[in-house]
Order: structure tokens, then sequence, then C-alpha cells
């Protein structure tokens, strides 16, 4: 198990490695910088401001000074917004999207598996027709056509919620965590309820429930532990959507957290912005999956002795 | 006695391939069949539809600014705050979005098959190291390295495009790698590498041939993933650029007039979630009917 772990530790260092190096050099050859502006200034003035953040030593002396950063704990100063370091940056965003990802996914798995179980175990019931309906439209409805929709429902004609920004505490958070979530609830009911079908019909089911074990015991000792195997495996990608998912999700909702300020730093080319939040994301996913992985193993004998 | 049978059979039954068989199996899916038809039906407006205006989606007409819809002729659903035709924009946008879905799925699916085929097929060391890139590539957060390409090829249809295809081809080519490398092993495979084909026919001609359900199946998949994608990136502002209109734009649009008028966000939105609800009911179709474990 613990050769397990390593591995995909080691491999996963790799990927990030290759993630980072590959962002770092792409964004260079990116035509524009962080300081091509319409307006004209001084070459004398242009070169100085260059200087200071180091971007006229050639390329390779760059990534190492970055690599050194890293390693040192410090992302360096952004390059649009003035006097903020890229640590700063991101420690006041990342509250945000943290709590906005950790719920949305909570309640995508909660609601998901239930509705799952619930069209699996009732099949052609009204939660089935429910689960059915809420599965075609989270995977059909993209969520920047959700979220303005429960803007102006929810929010303009009804004003149970602010519309967007974060000044409403918990209250301005729960339609973004509702909309974040609505996708990965389709994936994981449609998910929970073919596995568990499927589950239902194996061997060691029906031998459970001839000698005698109650229904419940069954549901929740036998069948669930297999059932929701793919659901676990689809953490990982789920992490995936949700990142992609939030950085939509802090535009439509003026939420001022590192999703926004990607999109913002990669459009203005703020090199050290950039590299830390892809740093971020990419350890996250990296992670993610990892544990993804690791979850599995434990569970499933035959994944841990592939390979 | 057997001259008897054989000559019984002179008349066989019309040959039917196994793909045809699948597709005759999908045809008898109603759902799947009501999205084909539905779908073309957009499909043909998209592309047929703005050529019954008198004008394009570009042309302002100052008499109609903000028209509400009233299906009136000729603005039938109104017009958007610089007097644009609303529905006549969002036909052409539907030509973009339609447009790089397909030809991106396309090239993507045939950028991983051919990968795949050929990772699959001569394996070994080649073989690990092709399949290791993969997993590297997938192990990146897809958002950023979209962003990040489209930005490298300078923003535009085409960079949008190269970058979507550029992150999607990741899929087919796992998938057709796995079939293409037990296809290898079997014997006609050998048989062919005794008859003396070259490795780069076998893949084209006996690999990729049949890797081709499962490329279909995942193929139909890839389509609504590309649409999504662009929208996706329109939506931001990094995709598709004003005035050229494409469904994330014209979202991303409607989006900021939502508070007075909300036909602006909801003709594209609902367009584009018919379009994606089409093509996810035809890849349900395809995989049931191609599935070989429920045969």
């Amino acid at each position: 198990m613990l050769r397990f772990i390593g591995k995909r530790l080691w491999h996963g260092g790799l990927t990030l490695a290759a993630l980072v190096t590959l962002t770092f050099f792409v964004m260079r050859l990116a035509p524009g910088g962080p300081f091509s502006r319409n307006r004209k200034i001084s070459p004398e003035v242009q070169a100085n401001i260059e200087a200071a953040f180091h971007l006229d030593e050639p390329l390779w002396m760059q990534f190492g000074r970055f690599v050194w950063g890293v390693l040192r704990w410090d992302l360096g100063p952004s390059t649009k917004h003035r006097d903020y370091s890229v640590n700063d940056l991101i420690a006041s965003g990342l509250p945000y999207s943290l709590t906005i990802g950790f719920w949305a996914i909570v309640i995508a798995a909660l609601v998901g598996i239930a509705l799952g179980m619930a069209g699996a175990l009732r099949r052609n019931s009204v939660p089935d027709y429910l689960a059915g309906t809420v599965g075609v439209v989270g995977i059909a409805v993209p969520i920047f056509v959700i979220g303005p929709l429960f803007q102006a429902f929810f929010s303009l004609r009804l004003g149970w919620f602010p519309v967007g920004g974060v000044n409403d505490g918990a209250r301005s958070l729960i339609l973004p965590v509702i909309v974040l979530a609505l996708p990965n609830i389709a994936y994981i009911s449609r998910l929970t309820r073919t596995s568990m079908i499927e589950t239902l019909r194996e061997n060691h089911v029906r031998t459970a429930r001839a000698k005698g074990v109650g229904w419940r015991r069954v549901l929740t000792s036998h069948v669930l532990t297999g059932a929701l195997l793919p659901v676990i495996a689809y953490l990982g990608p789920a992490t995936a959507a949700i990142i992609t998912g939030s950085i939509l999700i802090e535009t439509m909702f003026a939420v001022p957290g590192i999703g926004r300020h990607f999109v913002d730093a990669a459009l203005n080319r703020d090199y050290p912005l950039v590299m830390g939040i892809t740093l971020l994301y990419g350890g996250l996913l990296i992670l993610f999956n990892i544990g993804t992985d690791v979850i599995r193993a434990i569970l499933d004998p035959r994944i841990r002795n592939e390979r | 006695m057997s001259v008897d049978v054989l000559s019984r059979e002179t008349a066989p039954p019309p040959s039917a391939s196994t793909l045809r068989l699948q597709f005759r199996r999908f045809r008898k899916n109603h759902l799947a069949m009501a999205s084909v038809w539905l779908l073309a039906l957009i499909v043909l407006g998209c592309f047929f539809g703005p050529y019954a205006f008198p004008f394009t989606g570009e042309d302002a007409d100052f008499d109609f600014i903000s028209a509400p819809a009233h299906f009136q002729w000729p603005h039938l659903f109104g017009t958007d705050e610089f007097g644009r035709d609303l529905l006549v924009r969002v036909l052409e946008g539907g030509q973009v979005s339609l447009t790089i879905g397909f030809l991106g799925a396309l090239v993507a699916g045939v950028i991983g098959v051919l990968y795949g085929a050929v990772a699959g097929f001569v394996g070994g060391r080649a073989d690990g190291l092709m399949m290791r890139a993969v997993e590297i590539l997938y192990g990146f957060p897809y958002v950023i390295l979209v962003i990040l390409l489209s930005l490298l090829f300078g923003g535009g249809n085409l960079a949008l495009f190269a970058a979507i295809v550029f992150t999607l081809w990741l899929t087919p080519a796992v998938i057709v790698r796995a079939q293409a490398q037990s296809l290898a092993r079997r014997e006609f495979i050998e048989a062919a590498r005794a008859g003396g084909m070259t490795g780069r026919q076998i893949v084209l001609e006996h690999i990729v041939p049949n890797c081709m359900s499962v490329v279909i199946v995942y193929g139909s998949l890839l389509v609504p993933e590309v649409i999504l994608s662009e929208s996706f990136l329109s939506f931001l502002g990094i995709g598709i650029k004003e005035p050229q209109a494409s469904w994330g734009n014209l979202i991303s649009s409607g989006t900021s007039a939502m508070d007075s008028d909300l036909r602006l966000l909801l003709l594209p939105g609902v367009l584009l979630a018919l379009v994606l609800l089409c093509l996810n009911f035809i890849a349900d179709g395809l995989r049931d009917a191609f599935d070989p474990n429920d045969r």
C-alpha cells in the first residue's frame, strides 16, 4: 500500500512539474506582456519597470528565479495589483473559493447519491423520474445559463438571495453553491443509479438475502460498498469540474475568489499570479486524484495490485 | 451433398456489416432518432435561416433599438441594445458554435485515434512513453490549459479551435489504445504481418477500422464537450469576440441585461441547451446500439 501511495505521489510530482514548466513557457511565448499598454511610456521607464520584475533577464533565469521562489514559499509580486504579492492575493481569495467548492462537492455527493439510490431501489417511481430530470437538466444546461436564470428568478424576482457579492455572509453563497453543485448532482446520481442496479443483481447480494440478512443491513454493508466505487472514482474528475465551474461561478456571482483572479491574470499577462494559481489548482487536482486512487485501492484490492 | 448445400445458398441474404446492424439498432431508439431530427432542424436553421432575413446579425436597425419580442416581421425575437436582430444573431452564433463543435470533435477524434492506435500497436517502450505523456496531460487542470493555449495562439477563432482540440484528444487516444492493444495480439494481425503488410498499413487498414464502433460512441460524446468549451470560453471573454456572435458571448451579453430583459439570455441559452440535450441523447443511443456487452 505504501509503495502504491509513493508511486502515485512521484507521478503526481512529475505531472505538477510538467504543468508548471509548460505554463511558464507558454505564458511567456503568448503575445503581449504585463506592461505592454496602449499608453506610450518612455523606453527608460519601460526598461526600469521590467528590470524591477526581472523581466529583462533571459527566460531560463526567470524560470530558475520562479522555482527558487516556490521552494521558499514566495510566489513574488503581482504585476497587475501593485503592492500585493501573489501570496496575499491567493490568501485573500482562497477562503471563498474553498468554501464554495467544498459545499458544492458535499451537496453534490449527498443529493446525488440519495437521488441515485432512490432511483435504483424504486425504478420508474416519482423519485426516479425526478432524478432523471435533474440528471438531464444538469448535464445539458451549462451552469452559465442556469446561473443567470437562478439569479433572475431567486434574486431579482423573489429577492431571496443577493444577486452577487459576498457581503451577505452565508446567504450570498447559497446560490453559487447550488449552481456549482447541480451538474455534479446530475453525474453522481446517474453513476449511483446504474452501478447500484448492477450491484443489486450480483450473486453476493442474493446470497446475503438468502441467508436471512435484513434488507437494511444488506443495503449498507453489501450493496453500498460496491455500488459507490464508481462514485468515489468520480471524485477526482469532480474536483476538476469544480475548478472549471468555480471560474464561471465567481465571474457570474462576483465572488472575489481565485477563479476570477486567474482569468483576469491570464488576460492581463500577470505572470506571477498565473503561475501561483496554476500551481495551486494543479496541486489540488493532483492531490485529489491521488486521494481518490488511494481510497479506491483500500476498498478494492484489485486496483491495488494493478501495475 | 456439399455442392447441394452450396447451391441452395446461392442467394444469400443481403450482407449486413456489423456497422450497418448497429445503425439499424440505433434507428429503433425513438428518443435518439427524435434528437437526430431536432438537431438536424437546428443545424439547417442556423445555416440557412439567416438568408430569410433582409439583414445580417451585424446590421444595426436604429428604428428598433432593444425592441421586445412580439413575433412581428422582421424582428421576430426583437433586437439587442445596438438594434441588431436577436434571432439572426443567435442563428449566426449557432453556425460558429456548431462548426467548431463538429469540426473540433472530428479533428480531436482523428488525432486521438491515430495516436492511440499507433501506441497500442507498437507497444513496448514507445507505448509507455506515449501514454506517460497522455497521463501527464490528463493531470492538468483542463481550464488552465485551454485558457493558456488560446492566449498563446493569439486569440481568434482558429486559436480557440486549436486550444480546444489540443485539450480534448486525450480521451479517444486512451480508449483506442486499449482497443488497439488487444487487437495487436489477435491472429489476423499476425497473419497480416506474415503476409508482408507494413506497420503503417496494418494500423490504417486493420487497427483503426476495428476500433470504429468505440470511436463513434466516444466521438459523439466529444461534440457536446467541444461546444461547451467554446461557449464557456466565449462567455468568459476569451473565445469568440464581438461583433462576431457565438452562443457563449450572446449568453454573456444576455446575462448583463437579465434584470430588464430575460429574452436576450433565454434564446441562446435554450438553443444551446437543446443542442447539448440532443447530442447527449444521441450519444446514449449510439452507446446502447454499439456496446458489445449488451448484445
